[in-house]
């Protein structure tokens, strides 16, 4: 009958299709701002009971954060324009090494860093963002995936050594915190990566209620069709490409800085799968799910061991689990129980509790 | 005197297979005028042409103005809205978002005008507008094809592609439809360019019948006439 067109298939073959893509509406605001409020008083509760609130877990709330900006760049690819990809790790890896690199060889101071390593990292996913036009699903998944694997390797090059570091990498410092504030290094950094998460939250909340948001969406749901309402689907899908890697970027500069070290390995499809899965598992296309993901994904990669140890040890089974098979085995449930991502999940379950 | 769209010696090409060879036609300001043709004759693809959704050389002049080789949004700008084969609906978005999106051309500052679109919309199709923070995903096949012609309409066209609007309806759907269309077409001034497998329904609305055969036009002529045509009476019309 009708000959489908590639807009129609490429439709079909996107990661996932979100149910339904309501942006933060004026309720969320304030809850959104609710928790950011919680965000804020959470270190000084450090001085009340300080073996709850104590430093390294101020640290790995920043990872969690950062690696919040990392899933919220993706979702803004994937969840919201539809595009896949297998390689955000190397964007996170960009910017980290940006970052290192203004830090240890020009010696930039780490503050500011972010909009440079911003403009590098859109013009990046931009440049890539081009090719990418030309492929759909699992063919853009394919060349993202290259993407993931060479990047690590580009990092260990010899003629690049004398910037890199090659595999040893670049040692840095921590932030101090600025003014002389009575702060610990972790609380500065809490602070820190809770300012930039919040402002680029904001920022790209802004962007998707927008026109430019609802264009994005469009294209998602059907490129061709989005073409036919005068909107300019190349442009807006790589600058849609360049926006994501910008901020995944950012996040990448970020732990740059809160661990104060880089190496090419870090980087490679390990970290671009467990920021798909962050995606997926905290929520596609859902803003408040990617701060969810980030959080998983820290949680994951801390627990694989002990839970490792757990099964080993107090259960006696002779098994060892990599992360790897943590993350799987979590998926696996997680799509089972909640398949529209965690955020999804728990806005389901508030409306049947509501009624 | 040129017409309105005038078409001619239009070839496409999907990467190396070519879809179209010779087409050529002509549409009145104002008129409706239906491509007629067995699957797989071009008739999709005559509209991708049109709006630059697949390579083509030829003649294509809307309004006057060569636009062969413009960009599709140029295309959308100019006033040509393409309701595509599938309806092409933003499925996960609201059925008020959909509609939104078409005022995307327009700029900011038009939010009173959107208003006013809306309003004509529903005046048109005052189902929709019970259903307008419905996911449009989950409209049923007319409500979709309501929705997709109320998208175009609310680019405010001088000219509608439109591709199979019947697809996979209901006969009295089909009818509702139809009405609508001509009311269209006579209150809004809007030409329309109509792809049909339902022969007899589209040679009744347009003005002018043209039918594909292998991306070739085989015969064209006023309505009227191609609906006593022998061959086209057997092929398409079924008697
Ligand atoms: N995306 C595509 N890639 C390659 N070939 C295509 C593509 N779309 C259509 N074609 C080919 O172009 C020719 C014309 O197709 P077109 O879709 O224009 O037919 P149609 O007249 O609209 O048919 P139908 O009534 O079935 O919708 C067919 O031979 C078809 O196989
Ligand atoms: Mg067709």
């Amino acid at each position: 009958m009708t000959t489908a067109s590639p807009a129609d298939t490429a439709a079909h073959e996107s990661v996932a299709t979100p149910v339904s893509t309501s942006v933060t509406s004026g309720a969320s605001d304030r809850w959104a701002w609710g928790l950011v409020a919680v965000g804020i008083i959470i270190p000084l509760l450090g001085y009340v009971v300080p073996d709850i609130v104590s430093d390294y877990r101020l640290f790995l709330m920043s990872t969690m954060m950062i690696y919040a900006i990392a899933v919220l760049g993706l979702n803004l690819l994937t969840g919201f324009n539809g595009q896949i990809s297998l390689g955000h790790g190397a964007f996170y890896g960009v910017g980290a090494y940006t970052a290192a690199i203004l830090m240890d060889k020009v010696g930039m101071p780490y503050w500011t860093l972010l909009p440079i390593v911003a403009v590098v990292c859109f013009v990046i996913g931009f440049l890539f963002g081009l090719p990418a036009l030309r492929l759909e699903g699992i063919y853009l998944a394919l060349a993202t995936f290259a993407l993931a694997l060479a990047v690590p390797q580009m990092l260990k090059y010899r003629w690049l050594e004398d910037l890199t570091g090659g595999v040893q990498g670049i040692v840095l410092l921590k932030p101090e915190p600025p003014f002389g504030l009575p702060l610990s290094e972790d609380q500065w950094l809490y602070y820190y990566c809770l300012i930039v998460m919040v402002i680029l939250y904001w920022a790209a909340a802004n962007l998707l209620r927008g026109r430019s948001g609802r264009a994005m969406m469009a294209i998602r749901d059907h490129s061709m069709a989005a073409s036919t309402m005068g909107i300019d689907v190349a442009r807006y899908k790589t600058i849609t490409f360049g926006i994501s890697a910008a901020y995944t970027g950012v996040a990448g500069a970020l732990s740059a800085s809160a661990i104060a070290f880089v190496a090419p390995d870090s980087f490679g499809f390990f970290l671009s799968i467990s920021l798909l899965i962050g995606l997926v598992v905290g929520g596609v296309a859902s803003l408040a799910g990617s701060v969810i993901g980030g959080i998983f994904t820290v949680l994951v990669q801390n627990s694989s061991q002990s839970l490792s140890n757990f099964v080993k040890s107090d259960l006696g089974l002779p098994f060892d689990l990599s992360p790897y098979s943590v993350y799987g085995i979590l998926l696996i449930v997680l799509m089972y129980v909640m398949p529209t991502g965690i955020a999804g999940g728990v806005a389901i379950a508030w409306r049947r509790l509501r009624r | 005197m040129t017409a309105f769209l005038e078409v001619s010696g239009l070839k496409a090409f999907y990467g190396q297979t070519q879809a179209l060879y010779d087409v050529g036609f002509a549409l009145e300001k104002g008129g409706i005028t239906t491509l007629l043709g067995a699957n797989g004759a071009g008739k999709t693809t005559t509209l991708r042409a049109i709006c630059n959704m697949v390579r083509a050389e030829g003649r294509i002049s809307f309004d006057g103005q060569p636009i062969v080789g413009r960009p599709t949004e140029s295309v959308v700008r100019l006033g040509v809205a393409h309701v595509p084969e599938g309806r092409g609906t933003f499925t996960t978005m609201t059925v008020d978002e959909n509609l939104r999106i078409a005022a995307y051309t327009r700029g900011r500052s038009a939010k009173a005008d959107v208003q006013q679109d809306l309003d004509m919309v529903f005046e048109y199709f005052p189902r929709l507008k019970e259903r307008m923070q419905q996911q449009a995903g989950t409209l049923s096949g007319g409500e979709q094809q309501m929705l997709a012609v109320s998208r175009a309409l609310m680019l405010r066209p001088r000219l509608m592609l439109l591709d199979e609007p019947s697809f996979g309806l209901a006969p009295l759907i089909v009818q509702e439809i139809f009405r609508i269309l001509r009311r269209i077409n006579e209150e809004s001034k809007v030409s329309m360019l109509l792809v049909e497998q339902n022969a007899a329904l589209a040679l009744d609305l347009a003005d002018h019948a043209y039918v594909l055969e292998t991306g070739r036009v085989v015969m064209a002529g006023p309505s009227a006439d191609v609906k006593n045509d022998e061959n086209v009476r057997k092929s398409y019309l079924g008697y």
